[in-house]
């Protein structure tokens, strides 16, 4: 018997009698009869290429199965043939909204494997390009959302801030999306001049933008209707399934990477974590919304404390020496030849590096078998772990509830998929 | 993390409670890891849980380590959020019999992941709930992520290899 027919017979076999049955005893033997729909892949209240099954009793969600795979590349079996260096355009595309944090993910385990220092102003650059980042993702995902329920303003007031932040990033290192800025040792370029200008100007005016958007969407009654008190789920289920991130923090739980386990310096940078108290769609909004504020704060304080030095580790064996130094340094050829051709050895080990990306913990696991090239590269991506929560959030609820809540989840298929 | 010293204490206390469950621990680069046998994963883990503050399993992944036997490897990162505290455990299986018994009942966020391995790797988790490929098409044979499987020669659907393409039509 092939794979095929066997997941036919298995798909043939499923019954929903026993979910009809159940509901027939709760209403004294009434019986009803349930309706299996299918919602996506192609459709754009599923934020990409996801397909849910969605068993409904009239309007009522009472059984929810996800459906991923669509956008499936094989970045992590790509990754494996391509020198540490090379991947990190590659494992970029992954979660294609915080391309920033999946390089920084990366980055971080092959650094630790090889235990290479990142100089600090590095790591403040850092900082600054992944909460540039954060601002970016959370627009999109407020644009969209709102789109969703109906408020189309707000997709072209957030799209108007995110073209701002894409600018930025379009100057630093020369691409809007999937900018290859991070490097293992430390990032590309320093800062080119009129950056920080740029910058200052643009985080003097994101908070009143996001209080204005705070300003149309939080008093805004068919918004409250649809997000407050809907499809609220405990912190204690949130945390056997898995979920992190701000769906975690919405439900009361404080956890935030960047200070339970500081890495790239955010140790350095006051701010505030956001949490919410019931868990349901509004908190996760308000939580996602007071981020915003925070990473404003972060870039500020990275931006006036930037220390000088170099923007990447002085070790020839990680970076590429400078260019003018090939000019007169036979060595520095030597060392830019090997880096080109077969690109830097890591010492055998394995690691898990996570850090707290937009949508909760991105983790990447590395294991290096000694050669130029990973044996194996996995991202525990947060939307991946985050999806299984949805049919514990919508069963009970309307299907347009169960819209709201999949915009609220923040999915991002890319991720997902990988 | 758990120092040098810590994690050993934790094994030491492992093995007693699970005779034979503990294969050797790693300390490397500050992250402590223990390879189990694949037999006692789930004592391991709710043991971790239960008496060693290990509330949450952040991650399940797969691992090929050809072309070394036992080949396959299932790694599960704990995480205590309390102390802030993170585990590996890991385990090998041969690529004969490539079975591991699920802990999607005691965490459901092994459910997806676990998935993920089977579909990649061809690990087989027992007793979980729906095991079923997740990324890969559900007619699709063969586990990609292995080493040993070759990358390219992946036909590209077009009218005319409609037919001949497996996989893609009936």
């Amino acid at each position: 018997m092939s794979t095929r027919s066997r997941y036919r017979a298995q798909e043939e076999s499923i019954t929903l009698s026993p979910l009809e049955e159940q509901i027939a005893a709760q209403r004294g033997g009434e019986t009803t009869e349930l309706l299996t729909l299918n919602i996506g892949p192609h459709h754009p209240a599923t934020h990409g290429v996801l397909r849910l099954l969605v068993t409904l009793e009239g309007e009522i969600v009472r059984e929810l199965k996800p459906i991923v795979g669509y956008v499936h590349t094989g970045i992590e079996k790509t990754a494996e043939q391509k020198a540490y260096w090379k991947v990190i355009p590659v494992v970029e595309r992954m979660d294609y909204l915080s391309y920033y944090f999946n390089a920084m993910a990366f980055c971080g385990a092959v650094e630790t494997l090889l235990e290479c220092e990142v100089p600090k102003r590095a790591q403040y650059l850092r900082v600054i390009h992944l909460e540039l980042n954060r601002i970016m993702s959370h627009l999109v995902w407020l644009g969209t959302s709102a789109l969703d329920l109906g408020a189309i303003s707000m997709f072209w007031y957030c799209f108007r801030e995110r073209e701002t932040i894409l600018d930025l990033f379009e100057f630093s290192s020369g691409q809007r999306m999937h900018t290859r800025y991070f490097q293992v040792g430390g990032v590309m370029e320093d800062i080119p001049h009129g950056f920080e200008a740029k910058l200052r100007e643009f985080i003097s005016i994101m908070p009143g933008r996001t209080d204005q958007y705070a300003d149309l969407l939080r008093r805004n009654e068919i918004l409250l209707q649809r997000l407050r008190g809907v499809c609220p789920l405990d912190e204690a289920t949130l945390l056997a399934l898995g979920v992190t991130g701000p769906l975690l923090r919405a439900a009361g739980n404080p956890w935030d990477l960047r200070k339970a386990a500081p890495y790239t310096s955010y140790e350095d940078f006051e701010f505030k974590i956001p949490v919410g108290t019931v868990g349901d769609n509004y908190d996760r909004f308000a939580v996602r919304l007071a981020e915003i504020y925070e990473s404003v704060k972060i870039i500020e304080q990275a931006l006036d404390g930037l220390p000088e030095g170099p923007h990447i580790t002085e070790d020839r064996k990680i970076a590429l020496p400078p260019r003018h130094e090939l000019a007169t340094s036979m060595e520095a050829l030597i060392h830019h030849f090997k880096l080109v051709t077969e690109g830097f050895r890591v010492p055998p080990g394995e690691i898990y590096y996570p850090i707290e990306s937009p949508r909760g913990e991105l983790g990447c696991f590395i294991r290096s078998d000694g050669s130029s090239k990973p044996a194996r590269v996995h991202m525990r991506d947060p939307s991946f772990v985050n999806l299984q929560a949805t049919a514990p959030m919508v069963r009970g609820a309307y299907i347009a509830d169960l819209i709201a809540t999949l915009a609220m989840l923040d999915p991002i298929l890319g991720g997902i998929d990988r | 993390m758990p120092d040098q010293v810590g994690l050993e204490l934790i094994a030491g206390q492992l093995a007693s409670q699970i005779p034979g469950a503990v294969r050797e621990t790693t300390f490397f680069r500050g992250r402590a890891t223990i390879e189990i046998e694949p037999t006692a994963v789930r004592g391991v883990l709710s043991a971790l849980r239960d008496e060693h503050g290990y509330r949450a399993l952040m991650s399940v992944h797969g691992v090929d380590y050809y072309p070394q036997e036992p080949r396959l490897g299932v790694h599960y990162e704990l995480l205590d959020m309390s102390r802030v505290d993170r585990l590996t455990v890991k385990l090998r299986v041969a690529l004969a019999e490539p079975t591991v018994e699920s802990v999607t009942p005691d965490w459901p966020t092994a459910d997806h992941q676990e998935r993920e391995v089977y579909d990649m790797f061809g690990v087989r988790f027992d007793g979980h709930p729906d095991l079923r490929r997740i990324l890969m098409p559900e007619d699709y044979e063969g586990h990609p992520q292995r080493r040993d499987f070759p990358i390219g020669g992946e036909p590209v659907l077009f009218t005319h290899n409609d037919a001949t393409s497996p996989g893609w039509t009936r």
